[in-house]
């Protein structure tokens, strides 16, 4: 059977040939990205030439002209470059600060305990996040405190006559027990009368009387440590002190603000919301320059606190405002459903956020905490303006030491703190963007 | 407290009800709320007052009155050191407001400038503009301002010598120098020239839109206003007789090294605080405005510029008439946060001796140990400038909302 | 409650200020927490600066030890609380320091209307200027026209305005809020001059690239008597923070120093057996023991041998006596008898 046909009918595919080589691989995805058009082209070589003239110097300064070793300032003296070897002198005074060379395990533990509870807290898959949070909030403070100062306060107590009990860690506890257990009773009565809604009370105020006297036997207690002055405290420890310290006050504080915002108490509501709106419009440097200045006229006559606590303070507050607004929006987003299905199934107020509002809030907001716990970790250098040795201030000190003062000591130290700053800030903006995307999938779905 | 006040509610059921009443609760906790924040603040009140007996310090504002005795290396009204406190804070806030208003200006720019470049279809462009926003968001604004002022202030020329720009910009480390205006008789006739011109614009727009909406024809509106606006002023410049003259900066090349260098007073010099200030608040503010700008386009459907493309609409009428309409709804809030973050941050002027309110009330608050009064002053500007923001920008979302319907 | 609080609160602060509970007075409470609390400058060179582990040294930290030395036998009992110059009449005020000695300004404003009390003066100083050899400039009458930097939140600032206002001549301030960074803008070529106390001068001059490339003209524009202060109403305190610093100088007139105050002991010369507390009683009567002034000069030395140890010509600073010299030898420092 052979008929000829003119009609041609391929009988396989042909090879597909390959697709020219300007429309892929790096060639083609040069074309698509970079020069897709002359505009496009011109954009890139002008971005270009931006990127040599502006990395040039960059690297020049900090790796070809750099000084990496020397004894003192001759060597950096004649240098066009960063003076690397004043950086690699003062390294542990931009960890530590002054503080005394013989007692610095004593913040390395702080800084490696912080690090192995912080880890696995970071980890979505880490178990026991629960305990993890616990020991976060309100054990590793404690611990910190302790090991960072010494511990061991002098607690004198205040009113028993000095006939009962001299002024001593004795008469203070003494007087602690005392209030304690009025109060107690005071609730126990109340408890007894009322019945029902106040019965668990007594425990609850037991319980937390009790948490609060362990603690305070805690910090008084003697543990052979040699106390450290906050005014040694320097460089990282003061920025890292200042940073967790301002988010571990201000979390709590600021969800009872936003709580309180959105409360239907009139008062309340009005208070959270003055508050709030004051610490946000002012710039936390005045906000120093009060905690600095004026809060030691607000303070009775002989009280008076460390400048250091003292910063704290105003830092926490601060935060605490800005933490506010965060954790509202989280309140904001969890449907009205949960309060209702709450109250439906007999909830108190308090049971009702502990248990069904917060926890979903919280998740929620997690990159929103740590966005703000990037920006108090930049703010932290502010503290520098009020005579505290923080990470950077302590680097500005330094640049100026006799020992080490040349034309570019200066220079070195700052893209030294810029680095250290940028790698935490940048790491944790990264933290942050990858919970969103966690957290943005499971409502996908 | 077992036993109400009025009869009936002695049983232990109704007290039982009354405690468990919310409304009687919720009383309850506000009067002891407000018992204790009435005892916290009485309490601060008067050991403030006490200190303050103690220390001899006069509370009040009276203080503000007195010679300040000071220099101030940049004012914008008349300023002597014989002048009072009060005027000194002055020079500090208005210089605040200067530093904020430039700052704002060049950060927008900036900001938007980056923000539609990381948004660009151009690879390397979007990646600088990522790396920018990610290296500048990740560093502490005061380090900024350090490196910029102390790292510029020591790559500038000296205070004898000077880098000179298209002629009349010229600059070292003493500042920018630039020539000043200096305004004869007359010239008051071309500032009023200004809001003539505006005022004739505003007119023809208006009547360029009745004109677009009876015809379907857009008379060239931008180009008569642009005209009119540049135009009016010049022609009122040559009709008044050229009243208003250069004052260029002289620089003495010669004659004892301390004369060397400009001349002051001739010019107008553009301090290096405030140069330095003004670089790094609108380079760290514009890395957020970028965000927000990137955020704002991105959220408008993509749609939306389809639809505009199959209507005809070139891409920069897609982009003036329907993307960017749209997106400032959204951008606008986060935007005006981010005005109010620069003008609060720049109080951190204070570190590189740039005399704005909180640095010259820095130096009256120690000169004079008023510190409650001082802080008070600081604390009421930025309240103030942040309610009045919040207030206007309530307003302008009430206008949004009405609009979206 | 408010007790409990209070207490609770206070305890807490105790452990990081070392608080003063009960004010009863400063000298009792001194006594009780053991240690005095000292207010100094955070870095200046030969008053007040600490070393890389932490210990302090200078003419203004060596007063806060030789008051220690003079209530405990013992110049370790002081804690310094690093202050600048903003803070430090705050710190003074509301008791958190009980002792302010940090080169500050004797000044009738500040006696008057601040709250506290210079006990006298420790260095008789003077504001004046540095400037670049390079400038070609010898005294401060051809510095018209000139950019000054200076530190905002001291007399600084005010002297200056007031010289140049006097003479005529125009000059243009840049003032900052710490002293880094007026030191930094001043290397960078910011201003043509540094002014500040001349021997704040001195100190910061070493922290420059070439110290050698710099010059402090002879004018002294002000001034700058820099003395130790207290709080106001409380005069035992007052007195015994004030005859230590007489002792000191006393001490330097009679020859007797750390070296030789042992065997000046058995001295017969009544003036020392008196100093000494060998005879009288004046120890006890500002409320410290008979032998205050011995451990004063035991332990600290006397004020000659601090001036040469912290910034006289034998070291870095290498300031000269000049109107800090005793009387006697013709300066101006000069203490009340011990009788």
């Amino acid at each position: 059977m052979s008929t000829t046909s003119s009609a041609f009918v391929r009988g396989s595919f042909i090879e597909s040939r390959r697709p020219p080589r300007t429309s892929v691989g790096v060639i083609g995805w040069a074309r698509a990205n970079l020069f897709s058009s002359l505009p496009n082209s011109i954009l890139t070589l002008v971005a270009a030439a931006f990127i040599v003239w502006a990395l040039t110097p960059l690297v020049r300064f900090t790796i070809i002209d750099a000084v990496w070793s020397g004894e003192d300032r001759a060597v950096c003296a004649k240098a066009t470059g960063a003076c690397w070897a004043y950086v690699k002198a003062y390294l542990p005074q931009f960890i530590y600060g002054r503080y005394p060379i013989d007692q610095r395990w004593r913040v390395d533990i702080v800084y490696a305990l912080l690090a192995l509870a912080l880890v696995p807290m970071l980890i979505p898959r880490a178990p026991l996040k629960r305990l993890n949070a616990a020991f976060l909030l309100f054990a590793y403070p404690l611990i910190a405190f302790v090991l960072l100062t010494g511990g061991h306060i002098g607690f004198r107590g205040g009113w028993l006559p000095a006939w009962i009990v001299a002024p001593s860690p004795l008469r203070f506890f003494a007087e602690y027990a005392l209030v304690a257990m009025v109060l107690l009773l005071v609730v126990g009565l109340l408890a007894r009368i009322a019945g029902h809604p106040v019965a668990g009370s007594g425990r609850a105020a037991g319980i937390v009387l009790g948490a609060i006297g362990l603690l305070l036997l805690v910090v008084a207690a003697d543990f052979g440590l040699e106390p450290v002055e906050t005014s040694n405290w320097g460089g990282l420890l003061v920025t890292l002190v200042v940073a967790v310290t301002g988010m571990v006050a201000s979390l709590p504080l600021g969800v009872l603000l936003a709580l309180g915002r959105r409360s239907s108490m009139p008062i309340i509501r009005l208070a959270s919301v003055i508050f709030i709106e004051v610490w946000r419009g002012v710039p936390l440097i005045t906000v120093l320059f009060m905690a600095s200045v004026m809060l030691p006229l607000f303070l009775p006559d002989g009280v008076t606190f460390d400048k250091l606590l003292r910063a704290l303070i105003g830092v926490a507050l601060f935060n605490a405002a800005y933490m506010a607004e965060t954790i509202r929006g989280g309140l904001q987003a969890i449907p009205r459903g949960q309060y209702e299905a709450g109250m439906a199934v007999g909830l108190g107020y308090w049971q009702r956020m502990r248990l069904i509002v917060l926890p979903q809030a919280l998740r929620l907001v997690i990159p929103g905490i740590v966005g703000s716990f990037i920006s108090l970790f930049k703010d932290t250098t502010l503290v520098s303006i009020i005579g505290l040795f923080d990470f950077l201030g302590q680097i500005q000190a330094s640049a100026n030491d006799a020992k080490w003062a040349s034309p570019v000591t200066g220079v070195t130290g700052y893209v030294f703190a810029a680095t250290v700053f940028w790698a935490f800030c940048f790491a944790m903006s990264r933290y942050a963007a990858y919970t969103e995307r966690r957290l943005n999938r499971g409502r996908r779905r | 407290m077992a036993s109400g006040p009025s009869g009936g509610t002695s049983s232990p059921r109704g007290v039982l009800a009354v405690i468990n009443n919310p409304t009687f609760r919720g009383v309850i906790v506000q009067l002891v709320f407000v018992a204790v924040l009435a005892w916290f603040v009485w309490d601060v009140i008067d050991n403030t007052a006490r200190n303050l007996q103690r220390a001899n310090i006069a509370a009040g504002y009276g203080f503000l009155n007195r010679t300040a005795g000071f220099g101030i290396v940049q004012t914008l009204i008349d300023y002597a050191e014989t002048s009072s406190y009060g005027r000194a804070v002055l020079v500090g806030l208005l210089n605040t407001l200067l530093v904020a208003g430039l700052g704002i200006v060049v950060a927008t720019a900036l900001g938007f400038l980056v923000g539609i470049a990381r948004l660009s279809r151009n690879w390397l462009i979007a990646k600088i503009a990522t790396a920018y926003v990610e290296i500048i968001r990740n560093i502490p604004l005061l380090l900024q301002l350090f490196f910029w002022y102390f790292a510029v202030l020591r790559a500038v020329p000296g205070m004898r010598e000077k880098w000179t720009f298209l002629g009349v910009f010229h600059l070292n480390i003493a500042g920018l120098h630039v020539p000043r205006l200096a305004f004869g008789d007359g010239s008051i006739f071309i500032l009023a020239a200004i809001p003539v011109a505006i005022a004739i614009s505003v007119f023809v727009a208006h009547w360029g839109k009745g004109r677009l909406d009876r015809t379907g024809r857009k008379p060239p509106v931008g180009w008569i206003s642009a005209a009119l606006i540049v135009g009016l002023p010049i022609l009122v410049f040559f009709i008044a007789g050229r009243p208003i003259t250069f004052d260029v900066p002289v620089f003495n090349e010669t004659g004892p090294i301390l004369r060397r260098g400009f001349q002051s007073g001739t010019g107008m010099t553009i301090i290096p605080e405030f140069v330095g200030l003004v670089l790094a608040l609108s380079i760290y503010t514009a890395a957020y405005i970028a965000e927000v700008v990137r955020a704002g386009i991105e959220a408008v459907s993509h749609g939306q510029s389809e639809a505009a493309a199959s209507l005809g609409l070139k891409p920069g009428q897609t982009l003036r008439f329907v993307v960017i309409p749209q997106a400032l709804r959204v951008i606008i809030p986060p935007l005006t946060n981010q005005y109010l973050n620069l003008t609060k941050n720049s109080s951190l002027a204070v570190a590189v001796a740039y005399p704005d309110l909180v640095s010259v009330g820095g130096t009256v608050l120690n000169q004079t140990g008023q510190a409650v009064e001082m802080v008070s002053i600081w604390m009421l500007f930025y309240l103030g400038l942040s309610l009045l923001t919040s207030m206007v920008m309530n307003y302008w979302n009430r206008r949004v909302a009405l609009v979206e319907r | 409650m408010r007790r409990t609080i209070v207490s609770a609160v206070t305890g807490i602060t105790l452990a990081l200020a070392g608080l003063s509970f009960a004010s009863a007075g400063t000298l009792e409470d001194v006594k009780a927490k053991g240690f005095v609390q000292c207010g100094v400058n955070p870095s200046l060179i030969g008053f007040g600066v600490p070393d890389e582990k932490g210990v302090w040294s200078g003419l203004d930290v060596d007063f806060c030890r030789a008051v220690a030395s003079a209530i405990f036998g013992d110049p370790t009992k002081v804690k310094y609380t690093p202050l600048n110059a903003k803070e430090r009449f705050t710190a003074l005020q509301s008791g958190e320091i009980d002792l302010l000695s940090r080169n500050t300004t004797w000044t009738m404003s500040r006696d008057t209307s601040l709250g506290l009390m210079f006990v006298g003066v420790t260095y008789y100083d003077g504001q004046g200027f540095m400037v670049r050899k390079s400038l070609g400039v010898s005294s401060a009458l051809e510095l018209s026209g000139a950019k000054v930097c200076a530190q905002t939140g001291t007399t600084t600032e005010l002297n200056l305005a007031d010289y140049f206002r006097s003479h005529n001549m125009p000059y243009e301030v840049v003032a900052f809020e710490k002293n880094e960074e007026v030191l930094q803008a001043y290397e960078a070529g910011r201003c043509d001059a540094y002014t500040t106390d001349a021997s704040g001068l001195y100190a910061e001059r070493l922290k420059l690239t070439n110290p050698d490339d710099h010059m402090i003209l002879p004018e002294i524009i002000s001034k700058e008597p820099l003395g130790p202060a207290v709080r106001q109403g409380d005069d035992k305190w007052f007195n015994v923070v004030k005859w230590t610093l007489f002792a000191l100088l006393d001490a330097e007139e009679l020859g007797i120093t750390k070296a030789n105050v042992d065997e000046k002991k058995t001295s017969d010369n009544p003036e020392i057996k008196r100093l000494l507390g060998t005879e009288g009683d004046f120890g006890t009567g500002v409320g410290l023991t008979n032998d205050w002034a011995y451990n004063i000069i035991k332990q600290v030395g006397n004020y000659g041998e601090i001036f040469d140890a912290n910034v006289g010509p034998s070291t870095k600073l290498g300031i000269a006596r000049g109107l800090n010299n005793l009387w006697s030898k013709g300066g101006i420092q000069y203490a009340p008898p011990i009788r």
